[in-house]
């Protein structure tokens, strides 16, 4: 960092006229940002995950304003101010550089704190988001409240849900080539390519594999989790309004990953309890040929023959007593 | 040589191995180049359903290519009444599609349940030998060989095995009269667009987890539906 002039009068002068660009830019630039784009910036607000993961995406946008104007302010007057003159017929014409302590001081300690304070502000955004909508694998470090409770009910088919009832649903996902499956565990263990959860609620998703490894990621949900072979990789999020979203795979896993989507509903809670029945009650048949829900399944095969079947050698949440109860045989 | 001239000719250097990377990925990547849509629009009636004959083949045999052990499906040609070694169809918008498909290969039990049971078909059911069915259990009987899905229109079919045990089981394309099942069903095409249909069985021997090969290649166990208004 250097400072052009060794006149204090135009020392003061010069970071006078550059702080004022710079404090109208920086204020012009953000509030237009807020107004006009913040609201629409991805993944939107479906969830309470997208919605927060919008604030951070905006406040990390309004955060860099500031140093982005900051930057390109000094060095262009810098350069109109400061340059090498026209028509000089000296090599070096522009005024001599030198270092100015008070400026080099206050550049690390700004820069400083505001890369310390975005790190704290996303570690404070993933831990109140119970992950951020992320993947945290089988044992997650930040789980809502009641998620433990619903995920070990569900392991036993004992998970109950209605509307109002606020509790966690669990939701798994199996991946495989190329389509995602969704098995509710709350209504019979039932499989469906539908994906459809109810408004207002906390979903446990559950991500597998029953090949190679893909990827779960339901965009306006703002949640991603990667779906591995025998593994449970543990997301969350809470449902807000009724809506539509897009899941898609986001790890290339072969010829047909390219079509490995499908869309998705939220649903309002009565909707999707009535879906959620009625479907149960059609799929009865099939469901009964399923094997035992498990958070983990082993493919009995390297082709065509055999079945899945739970994986009775995970214990995913194994770290956490209740959680760590083994599946049923 | 000038600086400009090692630039340039660093420059094009580079250009030339980004092409060549490219081309290569391109190329490991790409399904392959259909064959040609086979025109089933052709003459066709707005509204009027249209009759599909597909057939499934454990092995495609000799005169289909470079992979005569291939699993496979053909496709009746409704211009020529010949079976053709092609995947790709076009078909009419919000129209009826009647679909047969003759299976001929032999089943086992399905990796995943969910795709015994029929989906997304008019009536949510489907034929076997002229019989009703809306579930099939792939761990009883011959098991199911293949699925006939269209994932953008929600439709899958399970398509149930014939005896492995048999000695005449067809394994050179096309059949005929070989030992197999018919399978019908109807679907609704729906808005005009493009749509992947595939197996969802993994029946590609020989490769990770079967789905490499056949599973993998256009022409032999997917295809496209390009639905046209």
């Amino acid at each position: 960092m250097t400072n052009q002039s060794d006149n204090s009068t135009d020392q003061v002068h010069h970071l006078r006229r550059m702080t004022l660009m710079w404090v109208i830019l920086s204020v012009v630039a953000d509030i237009l940002f807020s107004i006009f784009v913040a609201p629409h910036v991805p993944p939107g607000r479906l969830t309470e995950t997208a919605a927060k993961d919008q604030t951070d995406f905006n406040v990390l946008f309004e955060m860099a304003v500031p140093v982005l104007f900051g930057v390109w302010i000094y060095m262009s007057y810098s350069l109109i101010v400061w340059g090498d003159k026209r028509n000089s017929n000296q090599a070096f014409s522009g005024d001599a550089a030198r270092t100015n302590m008070k400026t080099q001081v206050s550049w690390i300690v700004v820069t400083s704190v505001t890369v310390l304070f975005l790190a704290a502000f996303g570690t404070y955004a993933l831990i109140v988001d119970h992950g951020s909508g992320g993947g945290e694998g089988p044992n997650p470090a930040f789980a809502p409240s009641g998620a433990l409770k619903a995920e070990t009910a569900a392991l036993v088919g004992k998970a109950t849900w209605s509307p109002g009832s606020k509790n966690v649903l669990p939701v798994q996902v199996i991946a495989q080539q190329w389509k995602f499956t969704y098995r509710y565990p709350t209504f019979g263990g039932m499989e469906s390519s539908q994906l459809i959860v109810p408004a207002d609620t906390t979903i446990a998703f559950n991500v597998t594999s029953l090949d190679v490894i893909h990827s779960f990621w339901a965009y306006q949900l703002g949640v991603k989790a990667d779906a591995n072979p025998q593994v449970n990789n543990v997301a969350f999020t809470t449902t807000k309004d009724p809506g539509n979203f897009i899941v898609r795979c986001s790890e290339l896993c072969g010829i047909w990953h390219g079509s490995m989507f499908n869309n998705g509903k939220v649903e309002s809670q009565a909707d999707f309890e009535n879906w959620a029945t009625t479907t149960e009650a059609a799929n009865a048949a099939n469901t009964a040929l399923l094997p035992a829900f498990a958070w983990t399944y082993t493919p009995d095969a390297n082709g065509a023959a055999g079945g899945y079947y739970p994986d009775g050698t995970q214990t995913p949440y194994s770290t956490v007593e209740t959680y760590g109860s083994k599946q049923p045989s | 040589m000038s600086i400009i001239g090692r630039l340039s000719t660093a420059i094009g250097l580079f250009l030339v191995a980004v092409a060549l990377i490219v081309w290569a990925l391109v190329s490991f990547l790409d399904p392959g180049t259909p064959g040609g849509y086979t025109d089933y629009t052709v003459g066709h009636s707005a509204g009027a359903p249209v009759s599909v004959n597909l057939q499934t083949v454990g092995s495609i045999g000799n005169g289909y290519g470079s992979h005569p052990t291939w699993v496979s499906y053909m496709q009746k040609d409704p211009a020529t009444g010949k079976w053709i070694h092609d995947t790709s169809m076009i078909l009419p918008a919000n129209s009826v599609i009647h679909m047969t498909i003759d299976q001929y290969d032999s089943g086992s039990p399905l990796r995943n349940q969910e795709w015994g049971q029929v989906q997304g078909t008019i009536g949510s059911d489907a034929t076997l030998n002229g019989k009703s069915f809306k579930v099939y259990d792939s761990y009883t009987g011959n098991g199911v060989g293949h699925t006939f899905a269209v994932p953008g229109l929600g439709v899958s079919v399970p398509l149930i095995g014939v005896n492995g045990n048999l000695t005449n089981i067809c394994a050179q394309a096309p059949c005929g009269t070989l030992p197999h099942n018919v399978i019908t069903f109807s679907f609704r095409t729906g808005a005009p667009g493009s749509y992947n249909w595939q197996c969802f069985v993994p029946c590609a021997l020989g490769y990770l987890y079967g789905n490499g090969g056949a599973m993998s290649t256009l022409n032999y166990m997917g295809g496209f539906l390009k639905v046209v208004a």
